[in-house]
């Protein structure tokens, strides 16, 4: 885990100081993920985004008068895989009601887990190597949308409110990290990894967009290194990475003022608001919830079979930090591999490099030039061919990224698509011998690239490549051009 | 009180076999009992909903399956009386409460799917304490029901309703809900046989819940056999309720002339003996524990081994039950919000809407238990409430596994007391009382059944509780029936004692 984060360190977002000298952030953040079932977690009704207001419904999950809950086995499929992707211990769980009144909430009481979660004690790994303890991830239920029709669009004030329950009973898992996390950057890569890993192992689609992935951050800060855990605040509302980073930064930099006036924050629940750049009080602490938690007597306890769950480990697809380093270790840039395992490319890249195409090369086009549909159907022999016709000298990088791109459309090889495209091979003599005629007709050109300082060198490099490109119709491989020019220019 | 003479008369049994013979017309018998309930229940007031057209048609398509020679079930024109906290498709679902007013579930109960498939017709929706909870059935919205026998007097509760429905035989089979004596009581005080069976042995789905983990269905019938055929025919596991046993369902009524020799019986004595009767405010009445030691007699006579066994937490079950019974109503009734069905009162937000519909939806006794449950799940007391009724449960059921392994089953009596008159325990902890000796099958998931056996203050019948462990619905049967038989010879009361 990383210690104390800069005095002065700055956020990349907004570039301004996080928090005054001698003061850490603590951090833990509370990650709500839809899971990608057919169905609810207790109700036949269709899980799925989107749809007329209330057409995904069932008594069920409209809570009904006399309907009973039944568990969505796939959930707990799917929340064991989570668990296991998490390095959690898998054990034997209780569904509790979580009660308190609110509207799109069909039953009056949520069910979730509560003393005894699906999994708990794991840890994650970031990008960075860093370890982030995971506490707990337990299967609960979504709620409803409300729409406040009014003025302000809260509930307090309201003319009358809407209530869509096609999201009522999804299924959710909630994932609960340790207070590990020291500030927004390493707060972000959290979620970004922690998202990357339930896409990987298709438990959730992970769209921050569409509300499948929601994050709470609990903050509070203490005097660096004191190890102490003060107050904290949990703010509710944010919407997407940015704003989680600007919500804890705001929130910390409040708890901070407070301290130094001589005051200190209250453990509440509070709610970012996008527009004004801060964090509001929820309900007051006259209002506060008592959810009077009790194990459902509609439900029986899960009890994961130990050959149940070494079924669901076996079949577990391998994690993005594996992925990302089975690339690096065969000599992809970390940069690239990472991007590659995002666009859950890597599986074509790394067929690629084991067919023997260059590796840089390779997560190059994966990052720059594979951000297209189709590219995960491409033929990784065709794709490796490629990068060894560029990298032999066969193709410029102009003509590969366009072959690339007829490859992704035509599913044709690339050799054929080149020749169609009178992307033949210049070779080295007949190119030599076209600049050394450029030369000869630019004499002073030459002397300024030769004897000038460094913007008029860079300036004449631009004319001769220019030169040649336009010669030989742009298919001419610059950086091949550039090495001439400065063999030339050497040998004087 | 039965109709036995009557055309349409007979038992379930007989009633389903004629049907299905085709020697008796489902419509016919189905218009006797409407018919009944159109001359009798405006006094009695066992039904909040008469559904006759309905009836009618059910009964014309079971007369038409026959006809074609088409296979009917074992129920096949049996009328059927359902309490109305039963999800019927179509056809109002009240619970007695105004708070669900005007909502019409669309779908039926398991139960109800059940019995229809069995060829029974259902003729209404029966009376109750609001959302189960009474014992009188006074605390209905609609107003209570009479009890057939005497109508000055209460027909018990909460399944008041189906209760007296099958005494006045408006039908021939009632069922109901008995979270802590919901069916037995009432049956007692009815003069009727009235099963709890197993938790988990009839499919809760489509039920409106009370307290979740004591809510189960039985059926109301005049005679034993009934009883066990309704059983059977509701019986079993169903995927939609995750609290329903696995078990394959063993048939009741092939077990009902077993007889009871050689079986061990144990009377339990803190229901039964002199010193503990007048005690905790509610004195049981001295006939109703003669009626239960003279059962006795009766099963010893005929084979059994009878003794008395002490069961020391039976009594303290009633604590642990009025905190955990309301515990989970207070969360069962959360749902009643005015938002999405039944009744809703203007409110300046949500949260004044809500407050409004509830104060004026509810009626007493349910925001009694709903403020006594929310308050023994509130953080700082959940320990010193909910939890210790919870480990009083676990007790309890150990204590009872223990005593089960000597005996087969226990007898006691249902009820304290005879049917009694309205207003008569208007104050709620004389009327909990009630339960006493019903609520611990509740809280251990065992099957109890209550049966009558003679009668006691006013000529008014008593009824006798065989208790047994779980799924041991067959050995109350046999025991039930011995019963029935010993009290239809005159065994039951004494000579020189007034009886009806």
């Amino acid at each position: 885990m990383t210690t104390t984060a800069p005095a002065t360190a700055t956020d990349a977002g907004t570039g301004h100081e996080l928090l005054p000298d001698g003061w850490e952030m603590v951090i833990g953040l509370e990650v709500h993920a839809e899971l990608a079932t057919a169905s609810k977690m207790f109700s036949p009704a269709p899980n799925r985004f989107g749809g007329e207001p209330n057409t995904n419904v069932h008594p069920v999950c409209l809570g009904l008068p006399g309907t009973l809950p039944v568990v969505n086995g796939k959930a707990i499929e799917l929340g064991i895989r989570i668990g296991l992707a998490l390095d959690c211990t898998v054990q034997r769980c209780v569904f509790a009601r979580k009660n308190y009144f609110y509207p799109d909430m069909p039953k009056d009481y949520q069910i979730s887990q509560y003393e005894l979660a699906l999994n708990v004690d794991g840890r994650l790994e970031l990008a960075d190597g860093s370890v982030v303890g995971i506490e707990r991830a337990h299967l609960e239920e979504d709620t409803g949308k409300s729409t406040h029709i009014g003025d302000s669009g809260r509930i307090h004030d309201a003319g009358y409110s809407l209530v869509d329950y096609n999201r009522a009973g999804v299924p959710l898992i909630e994932i609960v990290s340790r207070p590990d996390l020291r500030d927004p950057e390493q707060a972000k890569s959290y979620v970004e990894e922690l998202r990357a890993i339930l896409v990987a192992i298709g438990a959730s689609d992970g769209k921050m967009e569409e509300g499948s992935l929601r994050v709470d951050a609990n903050v509070s800060v203490r005097p660096a290194g004191s190890g102490e855990l003060r107050t904290r605040c949990e703010i509710k509302n944010v919407n997407s990475l940015r704003s989680l980073g600007r919500a804890i930064t705001y929130e910390a930099r409040r708890h901070v003022d407070l301290y130094q006036a001589g005051d200190a924050p209250r453990q509440e629940t509070r709610h970012w608001d996008e527009e004004d750049g801060r964090t509001r009080p929820g309900r007051s602490k006259e209002e506060a919830e008592d959810y009077r938690y009790f194990d459902d007597p509609d439900l029986v306890p899960v009890d994961p079979s130990p050959g149940w769950i070494d079924e669901i480990r076996a079949a577990l697809p391998a994690l993005p930090r594996h992925r990302r380093q089975a690339l690096v270790d065969r000599g992809a840039p970390a940069a690239g591999a990472a991007l590659a395992v995002e666009r859950d490319l890597d599986g074509l890249a790394l067929a690629a490099i084991e067919a023997g195409a260059d590796a840089e090369r390779t997560v190059t086009h994966v990052a720059n030039n594979l951000a297209v549909e189709g590219a995960g159907s491409l033929d990784a022999s065709h794709f490796a061919d490629l990068v060894k016709l560029e990298t032999g000298g066969g193709l410029t990088a102009t003509q590969a990224k366009q072959v690339l791109a007829d490859m992704v459309e035509t599913g044709r090889d690339p050799a054929t698509i080149a020749a169609e495209k009178g992307f033949e091979a210049m070779d080295t003599d007949e190119l030599e011998s076209l600049l050394d005629g450029i030369i000869a007709d630019h004499p002073d050109e030459w002397a300024r690239f030769v004897g000038g300082d460094d913007g008029d060198r860079k300036k004449m490099q631009g004319v001769f490549v220019g030169q040649v490109m336009k010669a030989t119709r742009g298919q001419a491989d610059g950086k091949v051009v550039n090495q001439l020019l400065n063999q030339r220019a050497s040998a004087g | 009180m039965t109709a036995a003479g009557a055309a349409d008369g007979g038992s379930a049994v007989e009633i389903a076999a004629a049907v299905a013979a085709g020697d008796r017309s489902a419509v016919e018998i189905v218009d006797a009992h409407l018919a009944r309930i159109a001359a009798g229940d405006g006094e009695i007031h066992a039904f909040n909903t008469v559904v006759a057209d309905r009836a009618r048609e059910r009964a014309a398509a079971v007369d038409r399956a026959v006809a074609a020679g088409e296979p009917v079930g074992p129920l096949a024109g049996v009328p059927v009386a359902l309490k109305d906290n039963f999800c019927t498709r179509g056809v109002p679902t009240t619970c007695s409460s105004r708070i669900l007013d005007g909502w019409v579930p669309p779908y039926d109960a398991t139960a109800v799917e059940r019995l229809e498939a069995a060829g029974a017709v259902v003729v209404g929706k029966t009376n109750l304490d609001e959302f189960a909870m009474g014992s009188s059935t006074e605390n209905s919205a609609f107003g209570p029901t009479r009890n057939p026998l005497d109508v000055t007097r209460v027909p018990g509760g909460s399944s008041g309703g189906s209760a007296a429905a099958v005494a006045a035989d408006f039908a021939v089979l009632g069922f109901g809900s008995d979270t802590g004596g919901s069916i037995r009581q009432p049956a007692a005080l009815c003069g009727v046989v009235g099963l709890k069976p197993t938790y988990g042995a009839v499919s809760r789905y489509g039920l409106v819940a009370f307290a979740s983990s004591l809510d189960q269905i039985g059926p109301f019938a005049r005679s034993v056999a009934d009883a066990a055929l309704a059983y059977d025919t509701v019986a079993g596991h169903d995927p939609r309720d995750s609290t329903s046993l696995p078990d394959g369902h063993r048939p009741t009524v092939e077990r009902l002339t077993d007889g009871v020799e050689g079986l061990r019986v144990g009377v339990v004595s803190e229901m039964t003996a002199p010193e503990l009767r007048a005690d905790r405010g509610g004195a049981f009445e001295p006939a109703v524990i003669d009626r239960c030691h003279r059962a006795a007699d009766v099963l010893a006579d005929a084979g059994a081994k009878v003794d008395e066994v002490s069961i020391p937490t039976a009594v303290a079950g009633l604590a642990a039950y009025y905190m955990i019974a309301p515990a989970e109503a207070s969360s069962n009734l959360a749902r009643y919000d005015g938002v999405r069905y039944g009744a809703r009162q203007p409110g300046a937000n949500t949260a004044a809407m809500m407050t409004a519909s509830r104060t004026a939806g509810f009626g007493d006794e349910v925001k009694r238990r709903i403020m006594l449950g929310t308050y023994a799940l509130s953080a700082g007391y959940y320990d010193a409430f909910y939890g210790k009724a919870q480990r009083i449960r676990t007790l309890m059921i150990r204590e009872f596994d223990r005593v089960y392994q000597q005996y087969d089953v226990l007898l006691s009596p249902t009820s304290p007391c005879v049917a009694f008159p309205f207003g008569a325990k208007a104050d709620p902890l004389t009327m909990y009382y009630n339960d006493v000796c019903t609520i611990p099958s509740n809280l251990t998931g065992h099957p109890a059944i209550s049966v009558p056996f003679g009668t006691g203050e006013a000529g008014l019948p008593v009824g006798v509780q065989v208790l047994g462990p779980k799924l041991s619905e067959g050995e109350l049967m046999r025991v039930a029936a011995a019963l029935e038989a010993a009290a239809a010879a005159g065994g039951a009361d004494p000579t020189g004692e007034d009886t009806p």
